[in-house]
């Protein structure tokens, strides 16, 4: 039983997840699922008294998801700590190829540490990949209304076309990223 | 004596901050399932990206189908929230910054290979650096919510 709780889930298991999470959220207390707002309210917390209309509401309503992004870290941190697989995370060949030609060489964790650590902060790859894209993912969810969660798992689920909009040009950009950018921004 | 008490801390009728601790556990099971199924991978990403893997698409398609019947249920049978209240999802309205917003976004998460909700998994899990992803993220939606007036929308 163990062993196929740290293998890797298949992924109807995490769909199953995702729709008994949008049922839950609604029937404990009217939320609608949604991840990236947290931050907005985040802002909102720490500027109280600010002149920036986007952050004068009451954040204090929004509290919950506070606690679900709190509880998505500490999700995290027990799969990550006490459920970790020992096998490496396999990842496609063809992936796997085009990444090593532009000079990624670590393929055993989540992330490629040649590129995601403190010491590549410095660099100008790791600030581009930690700064620049972080930066990139925040003002574009919010411009957007709404990230992965709130459009795609969300707006889809709920028949939104406006959702349907935003999913389009979420996977637009990172099919232009993926395929004409990130090969140069991976050698520099 | 208490129920004095309980209304004076309880203002603006916010709920009492404990009772959204089945948030934060909802999170966490939804974080476990994050990382076991690899959806924080920034391999993952870019092999949805590349069209290289099923996986991703599985795992987002799956959650929409099944988010799809969940909302068809509760508005077929009026089902209600645990405290009898009426289930309301909120329209999103269209604006511009569903294509422009959803671009920059995606041009982001190929690079980070996180939304923002791997964002909280990948700090928990132990990438400690991708707590600066989160700050710069923060720092976009603080720019975002300067800018908002002045943007297309």
């Amino acid at each position: 039983m163990w062993d196929l709780i740290v293998q890797p889930w298949p992924w109807w298991v995490a769909g199953i997840v995702i729709g008994f999470t949008v049922f839950i959220l609604l029937f404990m207390g009217n939320k609608t699922f949604g991840i990236s707002s947290s931050m907005r309210h985040v802002c909102a917390m720490c500027m109280p008294s600010t002149k920036i209309s986007f952050f004068q509401y009451d954040w204090k309503k929004e509290i919950w998801n506070i606690f679900f992004v709190i509880g998505v870290l500490i999700g995290g941190f027990i799969a990550g700590n006490f459920m970790q697989d020992p096998q490496q995370v396999v990842v496609a060949e063809q992936t796997q190829e085009v990444l090593k030609e532009a000079g990624v060489t670590d393929f055993g964790g989540l992330l490629p540490t040649d590129i995601f650590s403190w010491e590549s902060l410095g660099t100008l790859r790791g600030f581009i990949f930690i700064v620049i894209g972080g930066f990139m993912v925040g003002f574009g969810t919010r411009y957007a209304g709404g990230c992965t969660s709130g459009h795609a798992i969300m707006g889809l689920s709920s028949l939104q076309w406006p959702s349907l909009v935003a999913t389009v040009m979420f996977m637009v950009g990172g099919i232009i990223m993926t395929w004409f950018i990130l090969p140069f921004l991976l050698t520099l | 004596m208490s129920e004095k008490q309980e209304t004076n801390t309880n203002t603006e009728n916010h709920p009492p901050l404990l009772s959204n601790v089945k948030y934060l556990i909802v999170g966490v099971v939804f974080g476990i399932a994050f990382v076991k199924a690899e959806i924080i991978s920034w391999f993952r990403i870019q092999e949805m990206f590349r069209f290289d893997s099923f996986h991703m698409y599985g795992v987002i398609g799956s959650g929409v189908f099944l988010g799809a019947i969940v909302v068809q249920l509760i508005k077929r049978f009026n089902i209600k929230t645990m405290s009898g209240e009426e289930i309301v999802i909120p329209d999103k309205k269209f604006h511009k910054g569903q294509i422009f917003g959803g671009l920059i976004f995606g041009l982001g998460w190929a690079i980070t290979g996180a939304c923002p909700g791997p964002l909280f998994a990948q700090i928990g899990a132990g990438f400690g650096v991708i707590f600066i992803t989160f700050l710069s993220a923060t720092l976009g939606v603080l720019t975002y919510g300067y800018l908002k007036d002045k943007l297309p929308h």
